[in-house]
């Protein structure tokens, strides 16, 4: 019987090992019937693409909490973009200065998750927004 | 749909992952891209991991890749984890200790949730090695869930099966109940500085002692030293490769080969049947209310199963 | 602790107060059923004599200065000294980090603190692929020790004591510090200050992770050897409970987690050094977190005291009391603030910082309101450094040592926490330690179950954080914000390029070999660092030969 279900990579690019809200959100996630592939901390934006391409994922969630988003999250949706995956959305979480953001929105993020964000909000807002790509 | 198949034997990647995901998600259409790819799947050397949870599978895994491919073999990987059977979800925890190998072409990584199938493995796991193979992998490790339920199913799809054991966790009597044992052609004993190691070697030699081989092949008995000392660690993963080399040889040099794809056509010709008649009737008796009906009848005792099934099997078999 | 006589009085009057209070219920009912800490530990209405009526006052409570320093390990208190102002501090450029040094010393700050970037955190020099985006972000970037003589320029290094947050590069940022003082003409028995150097705790919760745990250990136990016989006044170690707490444990596993981390490095050191415990152990210091539940906070802090000194004396045999004492650095806790009406974050970091002073704290960081948002600004830095000062100067909180002793509650809170730590430091035991405990993800493992936990209790209301499910507002508040240009970078691969192509690059390969060699034989790897160091090696170099003989570890994903 058809049934397709949504995949989420967790990723956590760069090198802060801040994991918390990755970890919670690992398991908020399957709680919330969604198949998760986390890959842990330390990744490149090289390895995340990769990981996101072989998964067929639906949707890549990001965190960050160093003050590197800047150059890591718009390097993960150009890549993707470069692979022709760009059907895969690209969000992100952690500590985003307001001022960042829109220009994180123009290199193709979709949201971004700031302190306080809560996990049925974030459940919410993919329920809404990720489809499975037919 | 057939496209995809094309493209995916092409070597296109998104292909590839999209193919796997149609055979998991089960879109009907894609048995065209199956049809397609069949005529040229069996070439791989399908290797099968099992062992209970938390016995090292994926860091095995991982280091087998590592060594493979620095003997200049492509390699697919299928991650099995398990769905949680309250929610759907699954976290898919096995490709972390691979991440390494994410940008390397010739490596590809696939995990798969169990989505309610029992046996250890994923349904996607028959249909995923054909994809993985006619990509031109020239090995697939197949890692199962390791949830110490009986999963043996591995030994329908793989050539040759790993059993891997670790110390202190009882592993030696799971393994014998789970009815590892039968299906090993190597066993591994991983974590082997700890405690209990070479008790647990003893009594995994013992068991083989009383065994005997009828195909000639008599599963060896691998010590890993821990990934914690990754160089002692690699090298005695050096010695795994060895042996999965040495036992594919056997089964070439000893025509048993056949015996294993037999194997892996019965298990594909039951799964296909059951696909095309039995699913479509229970899902018709759903849709009709015909079903729900039927549970009536058994629980008032009108009925019972068998001459309900009977029924069934006239109208739709016309026997 | 109390006669029978008053005992029984007093169970007489609590009977009559229970049956009040359940009128009183019956009638008005409580505004919730269950009241607890933010470590979800229960607490009662109210606290007795009873509840501490197994005490002994002088093996439990005793004097300051006295075994078991439940009341502190200076006999004067803060009439004496008050503890170390110390705000940790570091961004972009080396130089940009000086000038924020000089700063907070002429603010009145104590002690120096450096915040080091990613790439420095993970022993990867700025030009490594792995680095890109996270130059100066965080911290300071030091590649060479030519950043490092920019970094305490004007600093003097025999006056001042230097914190360094910095683990798996540990031997190579220490040997810069020595290496600077040797070149100032400063003997290395005049300087003092800490490294952080506890990888137990990265594996267990931070995550800066680069070689297996055997190995880690085995390098931790190199510096103490090394600063035990030449750099007597440097904290080799500060055991740190911090990021445990941050990574979402509770208030008993932060205590159980650094005690039975610190006991692992004491055993090692014993182990493999030879040394005697009483050698080295005066010198390990610890290193807290103070969070928003004031007594828990508190009681934890005391109970780290009392068992830490139980354990030197009665585990390991000690018979210098210098090694009884607890010594530690508080910080308030990061993970207690809100982006949400950002100014609320002073009244928290006040609240806590009281704590950590209630607690006995000797060294004591307070969080600037901006710090969820971004690196803190001057202004914020200023208010969070003045409400230490505040507390200090007006509040008169230091008048009296430990003046919450013999509160029922506290008293009894502080019992809890002992006994609910020594269940977890005894089932760690029974794993064969934390290095065998960490393998099998316990910690990991037990602190993702609390943070869990937590989360959903903050996402149904169950816990409260103003701002973020209680109160909230719409407006916007705008706080002046801190940013490190992207242009830091550029110039730092510049200036790291600059050194490598004066340097003596013969002299650099020679001193990577000595310290491969030193790894391999299993010799103390500090004389050949320092030497390396002022060779112009850079971190990356002397961190890829530790990888390459030692094996790198990756982060194994436990949630």
């Amino acid at each position: 019987m058809a049934d397709r279900k949504i995949r989420i990579l967790l990723a956590k690019p760069g090198l802060d090992g801040h994991d918390r809200g990755a970890r919670v959100l690992a398991r908020t996630f399957r709680d919330a019937g969604f198949e998760v592939i986390y890959t842990g901390c330390h990744q490149t934006p090289e390895q995340i693409v990769g990981a996101a391409i072989q998964e067929d994922v639906d949707m890549v969630g990001l965190s960050c909490l160093s003050g590197a988003h800047r150059y890591l999250f718009p390097a993960v949706a150009q890549q993707l973009q470069e692979q022709g995956a760009d059907d895969i959305t690209v969000v992100g979480g952690g500590i985003i200065p307001e001022q960042d953001m829109q220009p994180l929105y123009d290199a193709g993020l979709k949201a971004l998750f700031t302190p306080g964000a809560t996990l049925d909000s974030i459940v919410d807002w993919i329920n809404e927004n990720i489809k499975p790509r037919d | 749909m057939e496209e995809l198949g094309k493209r995916a034997m092409a070597g296109d990647i998104r292909a590839a992952s999209r193919l796997i995901r149609n055979i998991e998600d089960d879109i009907p259409e894609t048995t065209k891209a199956i049809k397609h790819i069949f005529p040229y799947t069996g070439k791989a050397h399908v290797v099968g991991i099992t062992g209970s949870p938390g016995a090292g599978k994926s860091t095995i895994t991982d280091q087998l890749i590592f060594t493979m491919r620095q003997r200049e073999k492509t390699v697919g990987v299928l991650a099995v984890d398990p769905t949680s059977p309250f929610t759907g979800g699954a976290l898919l925890g096995d490709r972390i200790r691979m991440l390494r190998h994410a940008e390397d072409k010739g490596v590809f990584v696939r995990s798969l949730a169990t989505r309610g199938a029992m046996g250890g493995l994923s349904k996607a796991v028959g249909d995923g090695i054909h994809v993985l193979d006619v990509m031109g992998k020239d090995i697939i490790l197949v890692e199962t869930v390791g949830v110490g339920q009986q999963e043996v199913d591995i030994i329908n799809h793989a050539h040759t099966v790993i059993v891997v054991l670790v110390p202190g966790m009882g592993d030696e009597v799971q393994a014998i109940k789970a009815g590892l044992m039968e299906i090993a052609d190597i066993f591994v004993i991983n974590k082997a500085d700890k405690d209990g190691a070479r008790k647990l070697y003893k009594e995994t030699l013992n068991m083989l002692n009383s065994g005997n081989f009828p195909n000639g092949w008599r599963p060896p008995i691998l010590m890993l030293e821990s990934s914690l000392e990754p160089h002692s660690f690699a090298a005695s993963v050096e010695k795994l490769c060895d042996k999965i080399d040495e036992h594919y040889k056997h089964l070439v040099e000893r025509h048993q080969l056949k015996e294993r794809a037999i194997r892996k056509v019965i298990t594909e010709m039951n799964d296909a049947l059951r696909a095309a008649i039995l699913e479509p009737v229970l899902s018709e008796l759903a849709a009709t209310g015909e079903f729900d009906f039927m549970v009536e009848k058994l629980l008032s005792k009108e009925t019972d199963p068998y001459s309900l099934a009977e029924e069934i099997s006239k109208k739709y078999l016309n026997k | 602790m109390f006669t029978e006589e008053l005992l029984d009085k007093s169970s007489t009057m609590r009977k009559k107060w229970e049956d009040e209070v359940k009128k009183t219920v019956a009638k008005h009912a409580d505004q919730k059923e269950k009241w607890t800490t933010v470590s979800d530990l229960e607490i009662k209405r109210l606290y007795g004599p009873e509840d501490i009526k197994n005490m002994d006052f002088e093996k439990d409570i005793g004097y300051p200065g006295q075994y078991p320093y439940l009341r502190g390990n200076q006999v004067t208190g803060y009439r004496g000294k008050y503890w170390t102002f110390r705000m940790f501090a570091g961004m972009g450029s080396a130089e940009e980090t000086n000038q924020r040094w000089h700063y907070l010393l002429n603010s009145g700050q104590t002690g120096l603190s450096t915040a080091f970037d990613f790439p420095t955190l993970m022993g990867y020099d700025t030009d490594s692929p792995k680095a890109r985006g996270e130059c100066g972000k965080c911290g300071v970037a030091i590649d060479t020790i030519d950043d490092f003589f920019t970094l305490i320029k004007g600093i003097p290094l025999a006056n001042i004591t230097t914190s360094m947050t910095i683990n798996p590069p540990a031997t190579a940022l220490w040997a810069m510090y020595c290496a600077a003082a040797e070149i100032q003409g400063i003997p290395l028995t005049k300087i003092g200050g800490t490294i952080q150097n506890d990888m137990l705790k990265e594996f267990i919760a931070q995550k800066t992770l680069m070689c297996p745990p055997e190995p880690s250990v085995k390098l931790i136990s190199d510096t103490v050897e090394f600063g035990t016989k030449y750099v007597p006044r440097w904290n080799t170690i500060s055991i740190s409970g911090y990021h445990i707490r941050e990574a979402g444990a509770t208030a008993v596993q932060e205590l159980a987690f650094t005690l039975r981390d610190g006991m692992e490095y004491v055993e090692d050191v014993i182990a493999r050094k030879g040394l005697h415990v009483d050698e080295f152990a005066p010198r390990l210091s610890f290193f807290f977190n103070s969070h928003i539940d004031f007594f828990e906070e508190i009681a934890k802090l005391r109970a780290a005291r009392r068992i830490w000194a139980k354990a030197m004396r009665e585990r390991y045999g000690s018979t210098d009391e210098r090694s009884w004492w607890m010594r530690f650095h508080t910080q308030t806790a990061g993970c207690s603030l809100t982006a949400q009406q950002p100014y609320n974050n002073v009244i928290r970091t006040a609240t806590e910082a009281l704590a950590a002073i209630l607690g006995g704290t000797q060294s004591l960081h307070t969080n600037s309101l901006d710090e969820v948002l971004c690196l803190p600004s001057d202004h914020a830095v200023q208010i969070a450094l003045r409400t230490q000062q505040i507390i200090a100067e007006e509040t008169g909180v230091v008048n009296t040592i430990d003046p919450l002793a013999g509160s029922y509650f506290v008293e009894a809170l502080t019992n809890e926490m002992e006994e609910k730590a020594w269940d977890y430091i005894h089932k760690i035991d029974d794993m064969g330690g934390m290095v065998k405990a960490i393998e099998k993800g316990f910690p990991q493992m037990e602190i993702s179950d609390a943070a869990y936990k937590y989360q959903r209790q903050i996402d149904s209301g169950e816990k409260i954080m103003i701002g973020i499910n209680k109160y909230n507002t719409d407006e916007d508040v705008e706080i002046p914000f801190l940013e490190i240009d992207d242009s830091v970078e550029k110039e730092q691969i510049e200036r790291l390029n600059a050194v490598r192509r004066k340097r003596d690059s013969r002299k650099v390969r020679e001193c990577l070999d000595d310290i491969r060699t030193a790894c391999k034989k299993g010799e103390n790897v500090m004389p050949y660092c320092i030497e390396a160091v002022k060779s112009y090696c850079s971190v990356q170099e002397i961190c890829d030969v530790y990888r390459e003989v030692y094996g790198e570890y990756r982060d194994p994903g436990m949630y």
